[in-house]
C-alpha cells in the first residue's frame, strides 16, 4: 500500500495526465470541486498551476467550516459558555467568527471547549465526567454523518445520558442543485467529493447530471486521483457527455457503504438548513429523528435568540458558489485576513479565501 | 510566603523528613528549613558545582575575556505534559536556552534557573526532572550558577514551570543573526523536522494514536562550535522552535529583507511524523523542533558545512533545503515535487488538527 | 470533507460494546471504530476518517486508477513514437 500511495503522488504520472488534459482541451471549461479536502490538496500541490489555462477550477462550498450557519455558531457559543458543559468540536471550528467572538475566545474566557479528533472522544468525556453535559458540534458533510450516527447509537446502547449533539451536518446533492440552478452559474462539470461518495455511493447523482446536463466524476485526493478526475471530466465535456463516472474506484462504489447509510437513516433525517453566505437550501441538512430528539443539544438547553450580524463587507456567499473569486472582494487581504477573518472562508484552511491568501502566487 | 491563616509547617512542628512527604507543600516555598532541605536534597545533590555550592544568593562569574562579547538569553518553559518521548521539561529548559545563546555563534557557559512548583506536585517527578536537567547541563557543558524555587498554592500554577537564563561569550568580530542572510546563500537544516511537535501531541494522549516518535530536544552548541571552528562564513543560525521551520524562515526573510525558495522534496521528514500529520491534518513545516539547526551561508561553502554537520551528534541528517535570493517582496516560497510553487506564511495562531 | 487516510487492519476487538480495530498507517497505529464497516477483517485496508472507518478497500485492483493511467502513458509513448517517425 505504501508503494501505491507513493505512486499516487508521483509527479511524472500526474504530469502525464496533465499533458493528456492539455492535448484534448479545445475550449475553456469551468470545473467545480465541492470538497474542502480537495481544495486543500489542489492548493498544497499547486495542481491548478499544472492545468492548461483553459481549465478553471472553481472552489465550491465544500468546506463545512465555512458553511456552518452563523446561527449555529452563536448557539455553540451560548452552550459552551455554560459552566455545566464540556463543549467538544473538530479543530477547524475553533476560529470561525460568530457575531463577535469565536470558540477560541470563549475558551480563553473560561469555557471548557475541547478539540477532539473523533466524536468517540466526546463520548469518552461524557463517561468520565458524569456531572457535566458533554456536547459535540456535529458539522461536516455526509462523511462525518455515519461517524456521528454511530456515536449516538453507542451512547444510546450504553445508556449515556449526558451526551448530546448540536446538529449542523449538511448534504452535498442539494448544494449542487442550488449552485446549478443559480442563474449566474458558470459551473460546467463537477468533481464529486471522494469520501462523501465512499459513504453514500454515487447513485444520487445521475438525476442531477441528467437535469442539468453536467458531467459528475467521483474524485479522490491524491495528486494522481485529482488529475485523473479532472481528465475524465474534461473528456466528457469535450465530447458533450454528461454522465456520472468514478475516478476513485478503490474506495467508491455506486452503492456506497450501506451499513453507514443505514446508520445515518436510523438517526438522522433531511431538514432545511441555512448555509452561511448562501442562504437556506431546502432539505440540505441532517436533523435528528424524533426517536433521537433527546440527543439534540438544542432541546436540552434554554437558548436565547441572538440577532445575527454578518460583516457587511464579507461576500462569502458569492465566493462559495463560485460566482466571485476571493480577490474580487474589496476586503480581501485588507480588512480580512487569516489573523482577522471577517467571514468563514478566510478561517478554514480550505476556505477559498484562506487558500488564496496563503497560496497566492505573485509572479516574481 | 507564609500565609497568616495557615499553620506553621516547618521546624520542630514538622518532624517528617522530606523524602517521605512525597509532594510539594506550601512550606517548601517558605524560605525556611524545608526550602533548604528541598534545595539540598533535590537540587544540589544533582547539580553540584563549585559556584552553586558556595550557597550564596548570587554568583560571581568570571569577566568576559578580551575580544569577546557577553551574550545572554532568557526563556520560560511551561510545556505540558512534563514528560514526553525523548525528553522532559528539564532537558527542554536547558537545551532551549543553551541553543538560544549558541544561535548568535556564542559558547554558552552559565545558566540560572527558577523553578516554580505547584503545591501537590510529586517530588519523585521533580527529582526525575532535575536529574534530566543536570544531565543536559553536563552534555552541553554548562554550569548552573544560580537558582531559585518558589511554591504556589494548588491551582495557581501548573505542576512545574521553569525559567532559565543563559550566558555565553561570542567573538566580537562575528556577525551572525537573522538579518545577515544574503542572496546566493544556501539554506541548510541539520535533520528531520516535526518530531518534537508530534511527540508532545502524542504525550498529551488525547489523539488516540501511537507513533513512537521521539522529541529531538538536544543541545546544539557543539555543532555550532564545529561550524565556526571550520572557518565557515556563517550568516544565520536559528533553531526552528515554536511555529516550526516555516515560521522561523519567514522571520529571517523579513529580517534580512530577501526571499527564500525551499525544495519540498529535500526537506527531511521522518515517515511516522509525516503519517501522523496526514492523519491529524497537521503540517510538519509548522511543528516545533527542539534540536534542529538552520544554517544559512554562502552556497559554495554548503558542501563543507554539510561535512561538518554530518560528523556531529544530532547533525547526521543535515541537508540543503533551499536558497536565498534577491527580491523586493520578501517571501518564503515552497517548490513542490511537481515544480509548482506556493508561498508559506507565518503560523496564524495555534495550529489546529483539521477534519477537512 | 475529507481527511481520510487508508490503513491496514491488524487487530479487531470490542470496546464498551463497540466494534474496534487497531489500524496501522505505515508504522503509526491508531484505534479506529469499525461499527460503520463491521465486515472489515485483519489484513484488509480501510479508509479512516475522524477515528471511524468509512469503507473497505475495493477488492478490485487497489490501484485501478493507475491502470487507467498506465494505459494513458503507453498511449502517449506511442504517440511520441509516431511523431518521431513522421
Amino acid at each position: 500500500m505504501t508503494g501505491s500511495l507513493d505512486k499516487l503522488r508521483d509527479a511524472s504520472l500526474t504530469k502525464a495526465i496533465m499533458a493528456e488534459i492539455r492535448r484534448i482541451t479545445t475550449q475553456p471549461w469551468n470545473i467545480m470541486e465541492i470538497c474542502g479536502g480537495q481544495t486543500h490538496a489542489i492548493m498544497q500541490y499547486g495542481l491548478d498551476q499544472l492545468l492548461p489555462k483553459e481549465i478553471t477550477l472553481i472552489h465550491g462550498p465544500g468546506c463545512p467550516v465555512c458553511v456552518t450557519s452563523l446561527e449555529a455558531i452563536e448557539q455553540a457559543l451560548q452552550i459552551a459558555a455554560r459552566p455545566d458543559v464540556i463543549f467538544t468540536t473538530f479543530g477547524d471550528m475553533l476560529r470561525v467568527p460568530g457575531n463577535q467572538a469565536d470558540l477560541f475566545t470563549a475558551r480563553s474566557q473560561g469555557a471548557d471547549v475541547r478539540v477532539v479528533y473523533s466524536p468517540l472522544d466526546s463520548l469518552k468525556f461524557a463517561r468520565e465526567n458524569p456531572e457535566k453535559q458533554v456536547v459535540f458540534f456535529a458539522i461536516g458533510f455526509e462523511t462525518t454523518a455515519p461517524t456521528i450516527a454511530s456515536t449516538i447509537l453507542s451512547a444510546e446502547k450504553a445508556g449515556i445520558e449526558n451526551f448530546s449533539i448540536l446538529p449542523a451536518n449538511v448534504l452535498v446533492p442539494p448544494a449542487m442543485r442550488a449552485i446549478l440552478s443559480n442563474p449566474v452559474n458558470r459551473v460546467q462539470g463537477f468533481l464529486a467529493a471522494g469520501h462523501v461518495c465512499a459513504v453514500m455511493g454515487y447513485h444520487e447523482y445521475p438525476p442531477i447530471a441528467e437535469q442539468y446536463r453536467i458531467p459528475i466524476v467521483a474524485t479522490g485526493f491524491e495528486p494522481v486521483d485529482l488529475a485523473a478526475g479532472i481528465l475524465m471530466t474534461v473528456q466528457q465535456l469535450e465530447s458533450g457527455q454528461h454522465e456520472v463516472t468514478n475516478a476513485y474506484p478503490r474506495f467508491v462504489t455506486r452503492e456506497g457503504n450501506q451499513t453507514a447509510q443505514r446508520m445515518i437513516a436510523q438517526v438522522f433525517e433531511p431538514v432545511d438548513r441555512q448555509w452561511r453566505g448562501i442562504g437556506a437550501i431546502p432539505l440540505s441538512g441532517l436533523g435528528l429523528r424524533a426517536d433521537y430528539a433527546a440527543f439534540n443539544a438544542l432541546n436540552r438547553f434554554e437558548l436565547s435568540q441572538t440577532a445575527l450580524r454578518e460583516s457587511p463587507l464579507c461576500i462569502a456567499g458569492q465566493v462559495l458558489s463560485g460566482v466571485a473569486k476571493p480577490h474580487d472582494c474589496p476586503a480581501f487581504a485588507k480588512d480580512c485576513s487569516p489573523l482577522h477573518p471577517l467571514g468563514a472562508p478566510m478561517v478554514s484552511s480550505e476556505g477559498a479565501c484562506a487558500a488564496y491568501y496563503r497560496y497566492h502566487r505573485i509572479s516574481e | 510566603m507564609i500565609q497568616p491563616e495557615m499553620p506553621i509547617m516547618e521546624g520542630p512542628n514538622c518532624p517528617l523528613p522530606i523524602s517521605e512527604r512525597g509532594h510539594i507543600v506550601i512550606g517548601h516555598g517558605s524560605g525556611g528549613q524545608m526550602t533548604h532541605d528541598l534545595v539540598r536534597d533535590v537540587f544540589q545533590k544533582r547539580l553540584a558545582n563549585t559556584i552553586l555550592n558556595t550557597a550564596n544568593d548570587a554568583a560571581a562569574i568570571p569577566a568576559t575575556p578580551p575580544g569577546k562579547r557577553l551574550v545572554v538569553s532568557t526563556d520560560a518553559h511551561i510545556v505540558s505534559p512534563l514528560f514526553f518521548a525523548g525528553g522532559d521539561i528539564g532537558r527542554l529548559a536547558v537545551c532551549g536556552t543553551v541553543n538560544d545563546v549558541a544561535m548568535l555563534g556564542a559558547e554558552p557557559r552559565y545558566l540560572t534557573a527558577t523553578f516554580i512548583l505547584e503545591e501537590g506536585f510529586s517530588i519523585e517527578e521533580l527529582e526525575r526532572i532535575v536529574d534530566s536537567f543536570a544531565e543536559a547541563c553536563r552534555e552541553a557543558g554548562v554550569e548552573l550558577v544560580a537558582a531559585d524555587t518558589k511554591v504556589t498554592e494548588k491551582g495557581k500554577s501548573d505542576k512545574l514551570f521553569i525559567s532559565t537564563t543563559g550566558f555565553g561569550w561570542v567573538e566580537s568580530a562575528l556577525q551572525i543573526g537573522g538579518e545577515q542572510a544574503k542572496p546566493g546563500d544556501a539554506v541548510i537544516i541539520s535533520g528531520a523536522v516535526g518530531n518534537h511537535g508530534i511527540a508532545v501531541a502524542e504525550a498529551r494522549g488525547n489523539l488516540g494514536f501511537s507513533s513512537q516518535v521521539c522529541s529531538d530536544t538536544a543541545p546544539l552548541n557543539h555543532m555550532v562550535k564545529a561550524l565556526l571552528d571550520a572557518d565557515l562564513d556563517v550568516h544565520v543560525l536559528r533553531d526552528p522552535t515554536r511555529g516550526g521551520l516555516a515560521t522561523t524562515l519567514v522571520e529571517i526573510v523579513r529580517q534580512s529583507q530577501i526571499s527564500i525558495e525551499l525544495d519540498e522534496e529535500n526537506i527531511p521528514i521522518d515517515k511516522p511524523v509525516r503519517k501522523t500529520c496526514e492523519l491529524l491534518g497537521l503540517d510538519p513545516l509548522y511543528l516545533a523542533n527542539e534540536g534542529k539547526l538552520i544554517v544559512i551561508l554562502p552556497a559554495e561553502q554548503a558542501p563543507a558545512a554539510l561535512r561538518v554537520l554530518r560528523g556531529q551528534k544530532y547533525g547526521e541528517g543535515a541537508c540543503v533545503i533551499g536558497r536565498v535570493y534577491e527580491s523586493s517582496r520578501n517571501q518564503l516560497w515552497l517548490k513542490t515535487a511537481f515544480g509548482t510553487t506556493r508561498v508559506l506564511e507565518m503560523l496564524a495562531g495555534e495550529m489546529l488538527p483539521r477534519i477537512c | 470533507m475529507c481527511l481520510g487516510i487508508p490503513g491496514k487492519v491488524i487487530k479487531v476487538y470490542e470496546q464498551d460494546g463497540t466494534p474496534m480495530a487497531s489500524v496501522d498507517f505505515d508504522g503509526v497505529e491508531q484505534a479506529v471504530c469499525i461499527a460503520t464497516t463491521p465486515e472489515a477483517q485483519v489484513g484488509q485496508y480501510i479508509l479512516v476518517h475522524a477515528g471511524f472507518s468509512l469503507n473497505v478497500l475495493s477488492d478490485t485492483e487497489a490501484t485501478e486508477t493507475l491502470k487507467i493511467l498506465r494505459d494513458l502513458r503507453e498511449f502517449n509513448a506511442n504517440l511520441d513514437e509516431e511523431a518521431k517517425v513522421q
